[in-house]
């Protein structure tokens, strides 16, 4: 029997909530900036499901720290879903009771403040997610009912200009507004016609003229003075024994020196090695400063980017054949798109970690600090809905021993996953450890599991000091926690190895250390980095990298 | 607060020594860098005397385990290597140590 429903009660809720606001939005969509807390007390309500925009990158700062100051009789125990918390102000809001839920995906620097949040009851964490995976839950169960976002500029209309870093903000307010809620965007600048359209007016609610730029942090910004030679053996190792092997073409690099090290040696090395044209010719990547030598080379032919990096839009704006411009002339990145495209469309991850176990686990979790790993594992997996072949991904897949266990003669490739890893760190704390901090860190924060970066099954190969191993070419695991040893240098894992099993991996091709590769350890130093300082970057941009401050030292 | 120094000294023998033929050679710097490595000629019946300066204590084992295995790689023999550490990782000894020693190769 069919009984009488209400069908559009988000739609009344809508605007019932916006009634509310009215007062205070004048001239279209405007609301002035001393209304923020008024706007915000109106249209949001105890236990709602609130994004604030932000992730490593742009954060809409301006309204996190309007929604603080709202009235916690009217607004608590709020639901926040949103990339990232890496701000004070994100772990003040659950102190002071504005906020008693958290879904995310990257903590950073506030990784401490979330685990003592959880630890002190409160902050009820839902789970640490994946950017792709927390965008996924927004349009499934975790739909924000109201978004507070971020643009570079803003119209009556609620056109908005997002531009360089348009990053999550599609994705946020296509959930948001297809569901009847509410997004409201801080501007940098209030404008009569915005660069580009973005996000179309209809899909925003409220335009706020912050009185400062959102927040940008320059998190892929490494400056070459600081990579060291072992860097660069490293970095001459996974270009020859990898890059140069597999002709890995497509392909995302994780952030870190590691990276920034093999980035900096491709016009030098590289070109020796005569793979210019055959390898990393096209990334899923943020705008490293650290690629400017390699695109200025000619190497790489198309890089799209999950954001913008601080200082390197006017150099991303000349360089339209490698990066995505609008026909404004100025770039737009996207998170989800590129993400997607790490996920699907690259044969290679390649990045650092803090610690491996003797299983081949990866993590950058430790005992005291809910960090979370950002879009890491969507790279750093092998993508199992992948149905085209490319020449890296089918000779990685051929060379993977186990998999005929589970799909009989039936071929398949598979995506090259790198760790990076010196065997012993800063403060000779050792990257290859019997169980990773993950565990403690579980118990600690009360997770149901502890967080791994990239598992054993995903990860291919392990790149240390000491050489490569090729885990995927292993039978079991106990020939993978054999060749882990083999490259684990003087950490105690490492020396469990027995040389002469080690011997035998190396005659077959598990592990090859730098002499295996023909790489010469005297070579291993600076003067293969194309540009040893930020102030060289520069030049190689012919002045177009503006470099942040904290960068400057010249 | 001041940095201890932490002195450790052994002496290791290579399955198949060679001699270092020079007199003495100096690599790195200590102060500025991560270590310096200063290797002399000695009639030491084909041992190798080491004598390390570290602030960092407690991996007396782990620079054994580097040296042991610089001097069974390379076979150097009789000579004393006295290594000055500002906190290189084991990475960077075995690194350094066998630049050293190609330098005077």
């Amino acid at each position: 029997m069919k009984t009488k429903k209400k069908w559009d009660t988000r739609k009344t809720d809508y605007l019932e909530r916006m009634s509310g606001a009215e007062p205070y939005i004048n001239n279209g969509k405007v609301v002035a900036a001393e209304d923020t807390i008024n706007v915000l007390e109106a249209v949001i309500r105890l236990f709602d499901r609130v994004n604030i925009e932000g992730n490593n990158q742009k954060q809409a700062n301006f309204l996190a720290e309007a929604l603080i100051k709202c009235d916690t009789q009217r607004i608590h125990d709020l639901y926040m879903v949103q990339s990232a918390v890496p701000l004070p102000v994100h772990l003040d809001m659950f102190e002071v009771g504005i906020a008693k839920k958290l879904d995310f995906a990257y903590g950073g620097p506030m990784g401490g403040r979330v685990a003592e949040a959880i630890k002190n009851g409160k902050l009820e964490l839902g789970a640490i997610h994946t950017y792709l995976e927390l965008f996924a839950r927004y349009f499934i169960d975790l739909t924000p009912r109201v978004s507070l976002i971020c643009a570079y500029e803003g119209d009556a209309d609620g056109n908005l200009y997002t531009g360089f870093n348009t990053e999550d903000t599609p994705a946020i307010v296509e959930a948001t507004k297809f569901s009847q809620g509410i997004v409201i965007a801080q501007v940098n600048k209030l404008v009569d016609k915005v660069t580009r359209v973005d996000i179309p007016g209809e899909w925003v609610d409220m335009v706020i003229e912050s009185p400062k730029p959102f927040f940008l942090e320059p998190l892929f910004t490494r400056d070459p003075a600081n990579i060291t030679d072992t860097q660069v053996l490293m970095a001459m190792m996974a270009i020859k024994g990898i890059y140069g092997e597999y002709g890995v073409k497509r392909l995302n690099h994780g952030i870190g020196f590691n990276t920034a090290a093999i980035e900096l040696i491709l016009p030098t090395y590289g070109e020796e090695l005569g793979l210019k044209g055959k390898i990393c010719t096209e990334f899923a990547l943020n705008p490293h400063p650290t690629m400017i030598p390699a695109i200025e080379s000619g190497w790489v032919e198309s890089i799209h980017s999950f954001g913008g990096e601080l200082g390197m839009q006017k150099y991303c704006e000349a360089r339209g054949d490698v990066f995505f411009l609008g026909p404004d002339g100025t770039m737009r990145s996207n998170r989800a798109f590129s993400q997607t495209a790490g996920h699907y469309a690259c044969d290679m991850f390649i990045g650092g970690t803090l610690q491996i176990d003797k299983y081949g686990n990866s993590s950058t979790a430790t005992a005291t600090r809910v960090a979370g790993f950002g879009g890491a594992p969507n790279m750093g997996c092998d993508a199992k809905g992948r149905r085209h072949p490319s020449d890296a991904w089918l000779k990685c897949g051929a060379e993977f021993t186990s998999q005929s266990e589970y799909l009989g003669p039936m071929p398949r490739g598979k995506r090259l996953v790198v760790q990076m890893l010196e065997s012993f760190g800063e403060k000779m704390v050792p990257g290859f450890v019997d169980e990773l901090d993950a565990w403690q860190l579980a118990k600690n924060a009360n997770l149901a599991l502890p967080p791994v970066m990239i598992y054993a099954d995903d990860l291919t190969h392990i790149l240390t000091e000491e050489g490569i191993a090729f885990m995927h070419k292993c039978r079991n695991l106990e020939e993978r926690m054999a060749a882990i040893r083999g490259v684990a240098g003087f950490t105690e894992v490492g020396l469990a190895a027995k040389s002469t099993e080690t011997k035998a991996l190396r005659d077959k091709g598990i592990i090859k250390t730098p002499e295996d590769l023909g790489i010469d350890r005297q070579r291993a130093n600076r003067s293969l980095l194309a540009a040893k300082s930020v102030r060289e970057l520069v030049d190689w941009s012919d002045g177009l990298y503006d470099p942040p401050a904290r960068f400057r030292n010249w | 607060m001041s940095k201890q120094l932490h002195e450790i000294t052994f002496e290791l023998k290579a399955q198949n020594p060679t001699d270092f033929v020079e007199d003495f050679a100096h690599f790195g710097v200590v102060g500025s860098g991560d270590m310096e490595v200063i290797i002399e000629q000695k009639n030491l019946d084909g041992a190798v005397k080491v004598k390390i300066v570290t602030p960092v204590t407690g991996y007396d084992e782990v620079w054994r385990r580097v040296l042991e295995r610089f001097v069974n790689d390379t076979g150097v023999a009789n000579a004393s290597l006295e290594i000055n550490d500002n906190n290189a990782t084991p990475v960077v000894v075995s690194l350094r140590l066998r630049q050293a020693l190609s330098e005077v190769d």
